[in-house]
C-alpha cells in the first residue's frame, strides 16, 4: 500500500484504508455485543427473558448513522474516480491493441511492442481496443482498469512515478488463456525512455528483455501469435511454428480434407484467412484474420522465421 | 387414527412408492424432492469447487488443463447459482413450511407447486446435458458474457435453454407463494402477524415475478443470436455487448436477493426462538425487506463500473449500490439487539445463525469497497470479488441453509440429529470456511485477476491457505451431512416443540400431519409470544 507507483496509488489507498477501518470498527464492535449477549443473558444465567417489542429511537440512529459513512465512502469514491477519467491535455498517447491471448502497444512514431513502455512523471493516455472478445487491461500497482469492449472507445490513463517493471493483466476472462494473457509495463525515466524512442534500429528490439532479435520473431511477437502457437513442437490452441516448413499436412477445407505444403503461399494465406484451410485436428474461427495487421513483407519474414525452426 | 393425523411421511396416496412421491402435490413431499435434488446438485458444486481450488494450489498445471478449468468454474458456477442457491431456501423451506407457518393445509395451487419441481428437473436435465452433448462444455463463466458466448464452439446453447427453463419453475414458485400469502392465512392473522420467514418469501416473491422473465428474454436472445447471426450484442455484427450485460444484471442482480431475502427469513425466525423472546423491530425487519427488493432494482450497473459506461450513470449506481446496504445493516442490529435480555438457548441453529450474522457481515462490508467507485476500478475481476460474493451468496445463503436445516430437522423427520456432532461439523466448516474464502480478499488486494488458471508466483502462498481451507471445509461438510443422514433414520424420536419455538409448525406434530391441521388455527397473538 502507499507505494506511489503511480499518481493514482496514494488516494485509492487512503480510501480502502479508510472503509478498512470503518469496516473493521463495525465488525469487532457487533461481533463482540453478540457474544457478550449470548454469555450474559445465557439462559442458565438469565433464566426468564425480558419482553421487549422494538425502540424507534434505536432504528432512526442505526439507520442514520450508517447512512451518513457510506456517504462519504461514495463521495470519496466519485471524487477519486473523476480523477481517473480526467486526463491532462499534455499527456503522451499510447494505442493498446487486446486480442486472444495477447497485448500490443503502438505509439505516435509507429513503434510497436508487446510490452508497454512508458516515461515517468508524465501523463500517459491508453486507448484500448479489442478485435475480438471483451478484455480488461489491468495494471494491479497503478491501481488502474479499463474494460476492452469491442466496437466501444475507451482508455485510461495514468503518471507512472517510480522505476521498475510492473505486472500487466487481462482481467475480464476471455477464454483458453486468459490466465496467460499477461504482459509488463517497464516505466523508465524520461531521458532513457526517449532514447529508447527515437532509437529506429530499436523497432526490432520488442521485449522487456532488450536484447536485439530477429525481425520475423519480433513480429511474431509483436501481434501476439506466441499465445497460440509455440516454437518447441508443443500443441496450445494453434499447431506449433517448428519444423512444419516444407512439410506436407492434412487441412480441412469447408469439410473436406486435403493436402497441402507449408510454404510462403499457405503461411499467407493462413494469416490472412486463417479459417479457408485449418490444420486437421484444430479447431477452426478462433484466429481472427490479421490482413489489416501484417504487411506482405512483415509476412515474408515471418516465413523466413519459421523456416529456421527445425 | 383418522386420515389426517397420519403423517405425511407414511401417508399412502394413489399412488405407491416412488411415484407417491413425485407425483405427490403436498407442500411437504414437494418440499423434499426439491431438498434431495438441490443437495444432490450442491455436492455436485461443490466437488467441482474442491478440484478447481486443488488445481490452484500451486501455479502450472496441477492436476487439470485449462479448457478442464474453464468448464469446472462455468460448471460450477451455473450449478450453484441457478440449481442451488437461487432455488434453495424457497422451494425446500417455503414449501414446506410456508402454509404451516401461515396454518394453510397446502400452497394455493398445488398442481402448479409439482410442475415447478419438474420444470425444475427438466431445466437442469438440460443444461447438465451440456456437458456430454455437443462440442464441449461450456467456457464461458456462468455469465456468458457477449461476445465471448456467442462465437465459442462449446455448448452454450443448452446450458442457455437450461437456465431458461429454471427460469419458469422461479416463476410459477413465486406466483404460488404470494397468492398462498394473499389468500389462505388463518383466521386473525393480519398481515402484521405474519412470521418473518413467511414475510421474506413474499418480498421474494416479487422479485422472482418481476426480475425472472428478463433474463428469460437474454438468454433467448443470446440463442438467437448464435443460431441466426441477428447481432444483438456482437459488435461484429452491429451489436452491443454492454446491452447483453445490462439486461444480464439487471435479472442477476435482483437474483442476489432472491438468494439472501429468504436466508434472513430463516434467521428471523431461528434468534426469537434460541433468545425465547419476541423480535426486536418487527416491522423494521419487514419494512428493510421491501427496501432490499426495491432498491436491489436499481443497482445492477455496478457490476459494470469498469465496462465504460456514462459518469452519470456511475454516480446514480454508487450512490445506489451505498443506499441498498443500509436495510441489510438494520436487519443485523434488530437480531443483536434481540439476543438483548434473551434467556438464550445456545444450540446448534443458533450457532449457524450468529455464524451468519459474522460472516453476512463480512460479505456486506466487504462490498462498501466494491460499490466506492475508485477502489472497485482496482479490485471489480479480482479474486476479491469471488471472496465477496462467497462471503455474501455461500455465507449469507449457505449458513442460513445450514441453520434453517438444523433447525426444521426435527419437525421434517420427526427424529433429532445427533448436537455434538453437528456442533463439531459447524465449528470445522466455518474454520474451513474463513481461510478458504478471506485469503481471497488479501490475494485480490494484491491484483490476482479471477477466473485464471493459472498465476505468478508472489500469489502463491494465499492460495495454498485457500486452498487447504477447501479443504477443511468440505471435512466439516462430510460430517455433517453423515450426521443429518444417519439421524434421519435412526436419530432420537424428537416432539413436537423441542427448542420451545412459537410459530405454528412447532404446534403440530414431528412430522406433521398429512394436512397439517386438524382444525384451522385462530390467531390471536403474534408471532414470536414469549410474555
Amino acid at each position: 500500500m502507499f507505494s506511489g507507483a503511480s499518481n493514482f496509488v496514494n488516494s485509492v489507498d487512503r480510501l480502502t484504508l479508510l472503509i478498512f477501518l470503518i469496516s473493521l470498527f463495525f465488525l469487532v464492535a457487533i461481533t463482540a455485543t453478540m457474544i457478550y449477549f449470548v454469555f450474559r443473558y445465557n439462559m442458565k444465567r438469565n433464566p426468564k427473558s425480558e419482553h421487549i417489542e422494538g425502540n424507534l429511537t434505536l432504528e432512526i440512529v442505526w439507520t442514520i448513522i450508517p447512512l451518513i459513512l457510506v456517504g462519504f465512502m461514495f463521495i470519496y469514491g466519485w471524487r477519486d474516480w473523476k480523477m481517473m477519467k480526467s486526463p491532462p491535455k499534455n499527456a503522451f498517447t499510447i494505442k493498446s491493441n487486446a486480442r486472444m491471448w495477447s497485448w500490443s502497444f503502438s505509439y505516435p512514431n509507429g513503434k510497436v511492442t508487446d510490452t508497454l513502455f512508458v516515461p515517468m512523471n508524465k501523463p500517459v493516455i491508453i486507448n484500448v481496443n479489442s478485435s475480438d472478445v471483451i478484455h480488461s487491461l489491468y495494471i494491479p500497482a497503478f491501481r488502474v482498469k479499463q474494460d476492452v469492449v469491442p466496437g466501444n472507445k475507451n482508455f485510461l490513463w495514468f503518471i507512472a512515478q517510480k522505476e521498475g517493471t510492473y505486472d500487466l493483466f487481462c482481467a475480464e476472462y476471455c477464454g483458453l488463456r486468459h490466465a496467460y494473457m499477461t504482459t509488463a509495463v517497464v516505466a523508465m525515466p524520461q531521458k532513457v525512455f526517449d532514447k529508447w524512442y527515437i532509437d529506429t534500429a530499436a523497432v526490432a528490439k520488442v521485449s522487456a528483455t532488450g536484447k536485439l532479435i530477429l525481425p520475423g520473431l519480433a513480429i511474431i511477437k509483436r501481434n501476439g501469435c506466441t499465445a497460440c502457437h509455440s516454437f518447441d513442437g508443443s500443441k496450445i490452441v494453434g499447431p506449433s511454428f517448428k519444423g512444419i516448413y516444407g512439410e506436407k499436412t492434412t487441412v480441412v477445407v469447408n469439410g473436406k480434407e486435403q493436402q497441402v505444403t507449408v510454404d510462403d503461399d499457405y503461411i499467407l494465406e493462413s494469416i490472412y484467412d486463417p479459417n479457408a484451410k485449418v490444420l486437421k485436428g484444430f479447431q477452426s474461427n478462433l484466429m481472427q484474420p490479421y490482413k489489416d495487421l501484417i504487411s506482405k513483407d512483415e509476412v515474408k519474414e515471418i516465413a523466413e522465421y519459421i523456416k529456421s525452426l527445425k | 387414527m383418522s386420515q389426517t393425523s397420519v403423517s405425511y411421511l407414511e401417508y399412502q396416496g394413489k399412488y405407491k412408492g416412488i411415484l407417491g412421491w413425485i407425483l405427490s402435490t403436498d407442500h411437504k413431499r414437494i418440499g423434499l424432492l426439491y431438498l434431495y435434488t438441490i443437495v444432490s446438485f450442491f455436492l455436485v458444486g461443490a466437488t467441482l469447487g474442491l478440484l478447481m481450488k486443488l488445481e490452484l494450489i500451486a501455479p502450472g498445471r496441477t492436476i487439470m488443463d485449462a479448457q478442464t478449468y474453464n468448464a469446472f468454474f462455468t460448471l460450477h458456477g451455473i450449478t450453484m447459482i441457478f440449481l442451488v442457491v437461487i432455488p434453495g431456501i424457497p422451494a425446500i423451506f417455503g414449501n414446506f413450511f410456508l402454509p404451516i407457518m401461515i396454518g394453510a393445509k397446502d400452497v394455493s395451487f398445488p398442481r402448479l407447486n409439482l410442475l415447478s419441481w419438474w420444470l425444475y428437473v427438466i431445466g437442469a436435465a438440460i443444461a447438465i446435458s451440456s456437458q456430454f452433448l455437443g462440442s464441449g462444455p461450456p467456457d464461458t463463466g456462468w455469465t456468458f458474457y457477449a461476445p465471448y458466448s456467442l462465437r465459442v464452439p462449446t455448448n452454450v446453447l443448452s446450458a442457455v435453454l437450461g437456465a431458461f427453463v429454471l427460469g419458469f419453475s422461479s416463476i410459477l414458485t413465486g406466483i404460488n407463494f404470494i397468492t398462498t400469502m394473499h389468500r389462505m392465512k388463518a383466521p386473525g392473522m393480519k398481515w402484521m402477524k405474519m412470521p418473518l420467514f413467511p414475510w421474506s418469501l413474499y418480498a421474494t416473491g416479487w422479485i422472482q415475478i418481476l426480475a425472472t422473465p428478463i433474463i428469460g428474454i437474454t438468454l433467448l436472445m443470446i440463442v438467437a443470436e448464435r443460431l441466426f447471426k441477428i447481432g444483438f450484442f456482437d459488435p461484429s455484427l452491429g451489436g452491443d455487448p454492454l446491452l447483453y450485460q445490462h439486461l444480464f444484471w439487471i435479472y442477476s442482480h435482483p437474483a442476489v436477493y432472491i438468494m439472501i431475502l429468504p436466508a434472513m427469513g430463516v434467521i428471523s425466525e431461528i434468534i426469537p426462538t434460541f433468545a425465547r423472546k419476541t423480535i426486536f423491530g418487527y416491522s423494521a425487519i419487514v419494512i428493510s425487506s421491501f427496501g432490499i427488493a426495491f432498491i436491489g432494482y436499481f443497482v445492477w450497473g455496478h457490476h459494470m463500473f469498469a465496462a465504460g459506461m456514462s459518469a452519470r450513470s456511475l454516480w446514480f449506481f454508487s450512490l445506489l449500490t451505498f443506499i441498498v446496504a443500509i436495510p441489510s445493516a438494520i436487519k443485523v442490529f434488530n437480531w443483536v439487539a434481540t439476543l438483548y435480555k434473551g434467556s438464550i438457548n445456545v444450540q446448534t441453529p443458533l450457532y449457524w445463525a450468529l455464524s451468519f450474522i459474522f460472516v453476512f457481515l463480512i460479505g456486506g462490508l466487504s462490498g462498501l469497497f466494491l460499490g466506492s467507485l475508485a477502489v472497485d476500478v482496482h479490485l471489480t475481476d479480482t479474486a476479491f470479488v469471488v471472496g465477496h460474493f462467497h462471503f455474501i451468496v455461500f455465507g449469507g445463503m449457505g449458513y442460513a441453509f445450514m441453520a434453517a436445516i438444523h433447525y426444521w430437522f426435527p419437525k421434517i423427520y420427526g427424529r433429532m440429529y445427533d448436537k455434538s456432532w453437528a456442533n463439531t461439523g459447524w465449528l470445522i466448516f466455518f474454520m474451513g470456511f474463513l481461510a478458504l474464502y478471506f485469503t481471497m480478499f488479501y490475494l485480490g488486494m494484491k491484483g490476482q485477476p479471477r477466473r485464471t488458471y493459472d498465476y505468478f508466483e508472489e500469489y502463491h502462498s494465499g492460495n495454498i491457505i485457500s486452498s487447504l481451507g477447501a479443504i477443511v471445509m468440505l471435512f466439516g461438510l462430510a460430517i455433517i451431512i453423515i450426521n443429518l443422514v444417519r439421524s434421519a433414520r435412526h436419530g432420537e424420536k424428537a416432539p413436537a416443540d423441542p427448542w420451545g419455538g412459537k410459530t405454528l409448525e412447532w404446534t403440530i406434530p414431528s412430522p406433521p400431519p398429512i394436512e397439517n391441521f386438524e382444525e384451522i388455527p385462530e390467531i390471536t397473538h403474534d408471532p414470536y409470544d414469549y410474555k
